[in-house]
């Protein structure tokens, strides 16, 4: 979908930052992503006409990144951890255990992913990229519930904020002190 | 006798819990430093980092007041780039750093971009730390308000802009040349150097990229001076470094010491040991990039120096993050899944890297799903060599970048430490196959 009049403006106000227009792919590529939930060619087409390259180009630098979904996902994208320290601490269990529970779910796509730089709350995941840590595989679907029904507040499937007090950020503070 | 942490970069985040909020900040002595610094003479902030001797933290470990003072002197603008996309594996110490104390980072790059002339400043964020995002985005919006960002900064008439570019999950830009790339708009692919991003990086721009934690610690270098800095630490590793301590151990976490502790020290002393009264079986000391220690005394009363753990085992201490593993652990696992993410995350440019990571991946799929035959380990080693000839360290490489021999170190750690397992286990799953006839080609 292209975008809307209000994101179109936060768009141009984005490619101003930047000495380059080019260099505005990234930031406009999770623009359109929060709009619409993924990275569709109708987006990436007005990204080019904004940033003034060709789609090609476009959806070239936009293929090479994993965060960008050119098909449509759940609304919560769930990533899991199953890099060298959630390996041995139960992330690829995590992972089994939530792929089984929706496979079938359209809402709920669960994904593998590499080191999410959280590891001293290994094994930890990201429900839209909102960490979750040190969890049994139990526990892993208690929280996507609790997402599911609207008891926590979720990000954007880009990782956007869509309310603001999610930034005191109560999941990431719990343990994070190291070295007491 | 039991060490403890020296915080300077983590100091203000141990007194407050609400250090993102800029009050909080500068009722801790906040942007005092970066005040005083605007009144300095630039090249003499360069020279006091040079004498600090501060190295590089993000793992390359290359002295920062050298990087900077290869900047052309005359060739304007320069930019100055933070590299916050950490991925490498087991490291957290930056996303920590800017979630909790995101002025520090700005602080420092106020000092370091005024040091190096440059008035624009690029943060690299790695996409998927969208909390680390959102805590920077509004740090940065409150220093704008209070005036420590913007133009003629506190009366000094210095300008300074800064942005802060969301990456969207690529490792590989955490290179610096493919984090260039991918700033201005590309795939994330690194560039044959020369010319060194210094003579022409971003933009064609002189540039210079440094690690959050470098940037963080420059205002403390400031305070202190650069000499009272060098006092801390040992040999050529001065000063403070955090250690991201992860995996068997019974306290996990951030740990901020000064140099030349042992990793005894910091794995017993600081982390708690190890879990269930536990030994460790091996530990990788630098990232996923670095070769394997294991559990010996030999090993474990190392110091934490740079260069020594280099020319006595041919480890680095890289990024800072110290897998820990204990008795519990087969190696060959998790050498599969460090090679199934160099693998993952080759961005396919040279041949060698791109096809040989894939090759490691498969071959250590099957040794570690009891799949494996006798002569998997000696194959491994010769694609090894054709990533990184001689499997030496310090690595010589047949691609652009690093990644490719970053993917060796762990099979050339298995060969070195786990070669009699290996072959064990691997001879026992090639007899049973043969016995039972289940020996055609593995489909991986």
């Amino acid at each position: 979908m292209a975008f809307t009049q209000e994101n179109r403006e936060k768009a141009l106000a984005i490619v101003e930052k930047y000495p380059y227009t080019k260099s505005a792919i990234l930031p406009l590529a999770h623009l359109a992503q929060d709009q619409d939930g993924y990275l569709s060619e109708d987006a990436m087409r007005e990204i080019a006409e904004i940033v003034q390259v060709s789609p090609a180009e476009v959806q070239g630098t936009c293929s090479f990144y994993t965060m960008f979904k050119r098909k449509p996902v759940g609304k919560l994208l769930v990533s899991v951890c199953t890099n060298v320290t959630c390996l041995v601490l139960g992330g690829p269990e995590i992972h089994e255990t939530l792929s089984n529970k929706y496979a079938l779910d359209e809402d709920v796509t669960i994904e593998e992913v590499e080191c999410l730089a959280k590891c001293d709350g290994a094994p930890c995941f990201q429900v839209n990229y909102e960490f979750i840590e040190k969890v049994s595989p139990q526990d892993a679907i208690d929280v996507v519930e609790e997402y599911k029904s609207g008891e926590r507040v979720a990000r954007t499937v880009s990782g956007t904020l869509t309310d603001s007090s999610l930034i005191e950020g109560p999941t990431l503070q719990k343990g994070q002190k190291g070295g007491e | 006798m039991a060490v403890s942490e020296t915080r300077i970069i983590t100091r203000r985040m141990n007194e407050s819990d609400d250090n993102h909020n800029i009050d909080t900040y500068i009722s801790l002595g906040g942007y005092e430093v970066a005040k005083r610094a605007l009144r300095m003479n630039p090249d003499d902030i360069v020279e006091s980092v040079k004498t600090s001797g501060l190295r590089g933290r993000g793992g390359g470990g290359f002295p920062t007041g050298m990087k900077w003072s290869f900047l052309p002197p005359d060739l304007f603008p320069r930019y100055l780039v933070i590299n916050a996309d950490e991925g490498e594996p087991s490291t957290f110490k930056d996303h920590m750093l800017i979630v909790r104390d995101p002025h520090q980072l700005i602080e420092g790059i106020i000092c370091s971009a005024y040091a190096i002339k440059s008035n624009k400043a690029f943060i690299y964020l790695r996409g998927e730390l969208a909390l680390a995002y959102d805590r920077l985005s509004t740090a940065l919006e409150q220093a704008k308000q209070k005036g420590f960002v913007g133009n003629d900064i506190d009366g000094s008439g210095f300008d300074l802009d800064i942005v802060i570019h969301r990456g969207a999950g690529a490792y590989i830009c955490g290179e610096e040349t493919a984090l260039i790339e991918s700033l201005e708009g590309e795939r994330g692919m690194p560039r044959l150097r020369p010319p060194f991003p210094a003579i022409a990086g971003l933009y064609a721009k002189p540039t210079v990229v440094n690690n959050v934690e470098t940037i963080s610690t420059v205002p403390h270098i400031i305070d202190m001076g650069g000499d009272k800095y060098a006092e801390l630490g040992v040999n050529k590793s001065t000063g403070t470094r955090i250690f991201s301590v992860s995996g068997h151990v019974n306290k996990p976490g951030n740990y901020e010491v000064e140099l030349g502790i042992t990793f005894r020290q910091l794995i017993n002393d600081l982390a708690g040991g190890i879990r269930n009264n536990g030994k460790v079986k091996f530990f990788i000391p630098g990232g996923g990039s670095s070769q394997w220690l294991t559990g010996s005394d030999e090993h474990l009363d190392c110091p934490l120096d740079m260069d020594e753990v280099g020319t006595r085992f041919g480890v680095m201490l890289g990024s800072g993050a110290v897998m820990v593993y204990d008795q519990s652990t087969d190696p060959i696992l998790v050498a599969w899944r460090l090679a199934k993410f160099y693998a993952h995350e080759s961005c396919g440019k040279c041949t060698p890297c791109r096809e040989g990571t894939g090759w490691l991946e498969k071959v250590l799929y099957r040794m570690s799903h009891g799949q494996g035959r006798e002569i998997d380990l000696d194959m491994l080693l010769d694609v090894g060599d054709n990533i990184s000839p001689g499997l030496n360290a310090p690595f010589s490489q047949t691609t652009i970048c690093p990644l490719g021999p970053s993917s060796v170190s762990c099979v050339v750690s298995l060969n070195k430490f786990f070669r009699d397992e290996v072959l064990r286990r691997c001879k026992s799953s090639q007899s049973e196959a043969e016995m039972t006839g289940n020996n055609e080609e593995v489909n991986v």
